[in-house]
């Protein structure tokens, strides 16, 4: 073209797709260099509709504010009271999420269980079965019992304060898990029972049942086991909320636990992470309609997580009505991960801090998902926990903050109406008035 | 001899009382009648206890156990000795779906065959199967052996770890990356203790192994369907 032009003549400016963009191409190049999909770790990085397009209304005339400081506004959840002997009961309205040893370096499990432990609540295993470390720095420790079962056995179900039977996870619904070799260390082969070195995959199905009939059974089964006494939780990925929560309280659950898209995963196919599940704001109501409808709502408790990073994202769950938020990537992001600090060492990965995501291939600078025990000693999980510690605190007084603002003298009676939306989308999903009027797209007797 | 009648008494008082057992009573004889097909009976027990019940049970009977022996004398549901750790569970009838699921340890016989699934996801526990077994049975896997008197349905030992399984009859289809393995002399003595400890009756030579070639285990575009 170019030469054709007369000299002198104006020319148009490059101009890059909008949908063939630098990334795109870049992994299409990728994609055909190597001929496997992009595994990575983290959840969505698109942007999707969040906490972030709600506001909270505060009071004013027609509501009254609670002093700050000064005025009580309680924070604590007891979770599993509808049959558990021993319902647990947390301080604060966040827990800490379930996250693999094996995933995670076993100084950061610990960590994790120092600071939840300080905290006043409650931290989870994962796929990869309990370790000493998070069991002795856990005062209150929720045991998943995943698909691969891997490290499964009475007596640690026997430990726990809780059991969370996973059904799926946010970030990958219908998803199993993938761990790559260079993490099955001898320590986390010998736990899961596999051969050192190998890319592992789990099932993403349980291997003894498969419908909600049959997990009605399988929650009878370990609660026979453990006499009882351990609230049982059910954590769905964010695919149907309302189905799935209908399902898994009608199996039994005493807690539901609702994983929304954005959730963070150890190592997952980007394409699963980007493209399935609902983002954790559209699951939030239908989670809780099906509770209502059932007329259980707040007597099985749900606990939301999914792209959970500030008191004010834990305060506009609790309004659309959750009982708790879970955290992973952002207690991760708290002991020390995707640290500036560690930018030379990103920048030699080809990439930088705040993007860093290969956790599966466990070289991560600041020690934490990794197994390399060199890596892995540089994070020291006394000190981690207790950035932790301060994080949930900071967490914890923005919501106490938010639900004064609202006149709550507990976080959970914050509710719906005490929010409203910035964006249509928002205000659909999370059934709350667009700002500035009282509608929301759907409002029932009201025409769009 | 202490006997639990089920029509008399509900689950939890049955599992409670078998659970309450120490490890350090003399009389070890349990029996339980009238089981009905319960699901979870004799679930999570964790002493040398002898159990015997008289009838088929449900689903997930001897779930998890620790160092009791359980023996079923009529057929087994779904889950029958899943997760167990340590000890015996006997099925003199069948046994259905997941038999012997994610077992750690310890040894289960099925005098019966057994349904689809069986040893699924095993981790070290030894399964005797003195008929056939159904599909899918040693999916993925992990450790432990899986003895089968009789023939396997299809795609057997699909995507298997390090399990060994070895097979009298034959097996319908073999699963991704399960292929025959030679059968060595250590093999054949491994297999002889199996039998015997099963009480069943055949002869190690007239069996082929099986276990995993390995292909699987790095994750690569050519494995992929
Ligand atoms: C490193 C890492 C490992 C995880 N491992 C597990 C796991 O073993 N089991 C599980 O149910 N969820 C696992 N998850 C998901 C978390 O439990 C949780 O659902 C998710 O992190 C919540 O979203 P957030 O990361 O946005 O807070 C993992 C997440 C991360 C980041």
């Amino acid at each position: 073209m170019a030469e054709d032009q007369p000299a002198g003549a104006p020319r148009t400016l490059p101009i890059q797709s909008a949908t063939f963009t630098a990334e795109v191409n870049a992994e299409i190049r990728r994609a055909a260099a190597t001929g496997i999909y992009d595994i990575r770790g983290g959840g969505a990085k698109r942007r999707v509709p969040h906490f972030d397009d709600l506001l909270f209304l505060g009071a004013s005339v027609s509501r009254y504010p609670l002093e700050g400081y000064r005025e009580r506004c309680d924070t604590n959840v007891i979770l599993g009271t509808r049959h558990a002997k021993r319902p647990i009961e947390i301080d604060i309205p966040i827990t800490i999420a379930g996250m693999s040893f094996g995933a995670l370096s076993a100084q950061a499990k610990e960590a994790l269980g120092r600071g939840a432990s300080a905290a006043g609540t409650s931290t989870t295993t994962g796929d990869g079965g309990m370790t000493p470390e998070e069991r002795g720095q856990s005062t209150k420790l929720v045991y998943q019992y995943l698909p691969s079962r891997y490290g499964m056995n009475p007596e640690d179900l026997r430990k726990a304060d809780a059991i969370e039977v996973v059904v799926g996870q946010g970030a990958k619904p219908g998803g199993g898990g993938m761990l790559l070799g260079q993490k099955i260390s001898p320590r986390v082969a010998e736990m899961r029972d596999l051969p050192e070195g190998i890319d592992q995959r789990s099932a993403c199905r349980h291997p003894d049942w498969t419908g909600p009939d049959d997990l009605e059974i399988k929650i009878l089964e370990l609660r026979e086991i453990t006499g009882w006494e351990k609230p049982i939780y059910v954590k769905i990925g964010g695919a149907r909320p309302y189905f799935d929560t209908t399902l898994a309280v009608k199996a039994g659950a005493d807690v539901v636990v609702l994983d929304g898209m954005q959730g963070g995963t150890a190592a997952t196919q980007d394409v699963f992470i980007e493209h399935v599940g609902q983002p954790t704001l559209a699951c939030i109501p239908e989670a809780v309609r099906a509770l209502q409808d059932m007329g259980l709502h707040r007597e099985v408790q749900l606990i939301v997580s999914g792209g959970i990073r500030s008191g004010a994202d834990v305060a506009k769950a609790i309004a659309l009505g959750a009982d708790a938020a879970s955290i992973g990537t952002a207690a991760m992001v708290a002991i020390g991960d995707n640290d500036p600090k560690w930018e030379a060492e990103y920048r030699r990965m080809g990439t930088t801090a705040g993007a860093y995501d290969d956790w599966h291939e466990g070289r991560d600078p600041a020690g934490i998902s990794t197994q390399d025990p060199d890596l892995a000693a540089r994070l020291d999980p006394v000190e981690a926990g207790r950035r932790l510690r301060n994080y949930l605190k900071v967490m914890t007084l923005e919501a106490q903050t938010l639900a004064r603002a609202c006149g709550k003298s507990h976080v959970r009676n914050l509710e719906p109406e005490d929010l409203c939306a910035l964006t249509m989308e928002a205000a659909a999903m999370a059934r709350v008035p667009l700002a500035g009027t009282d509608w929301w797209p759907g409002k029932r007797g009201q025409d769009f | 001899m202490q006997t639990f009648d089920l029509e008399s008494m509900g689950l939890r008082d049955l599992n409670a009382a078998l659970q309450g057992q120490g490890p350090d009573t003399n009389e070890t004889s349990r029996e339980v009648v009238n089981p009905r097909g319960s699901h979870a009976l004799a679930v999570g027990l964790d002493a040398p206890l002898d159990v015997t019940v008289h009838g088929s049970t449900g689903y997930y009977c001897a779930g998890m156990n620790s160092r009791a022996t359980i023996r079923i004398t009529g057929s087994a549901g779904p889950g029958v000795a899943e997760n167990m750790m340590s000890g015996t569970v006997i099925v003199e009838g069948d046994a259905s779906q997941y038999a012997g699921a994610t077992g750690h340890g310890g040894l289960l016989v099925i005098r019966g065959n057994a349904s689809s699934r069986c040893g699924i996801s095993m981790k070290g526990i030894d399964i005797v199967v003195g008929g056939d077994v159904g599909h899918m049975s040693a999916f993925m896997a992990q450790k432990g052996n899986l003895v089968i008197c009789g023939d396997a349905g299809d795609a057997l030992g699909d995507s298997i770890y390090e399990a060994r399984l070895f097979l009298r009859g034959r097996a319908k289809g073999l699963g991704a990356d399960c292929v025959e393995k030679e059968m060595r002399p250590e093999h054949l003595e491994l297999l002889a203790g199996l039998l015997d400890r099963a009480g069943m009756n055949a002869r190690p030579e007239d069996f082929r192994r099986y276990g995993s070639a390995r292909g699987l285990y790095h994750f690569d575009i050519d494995n992929a369907y």
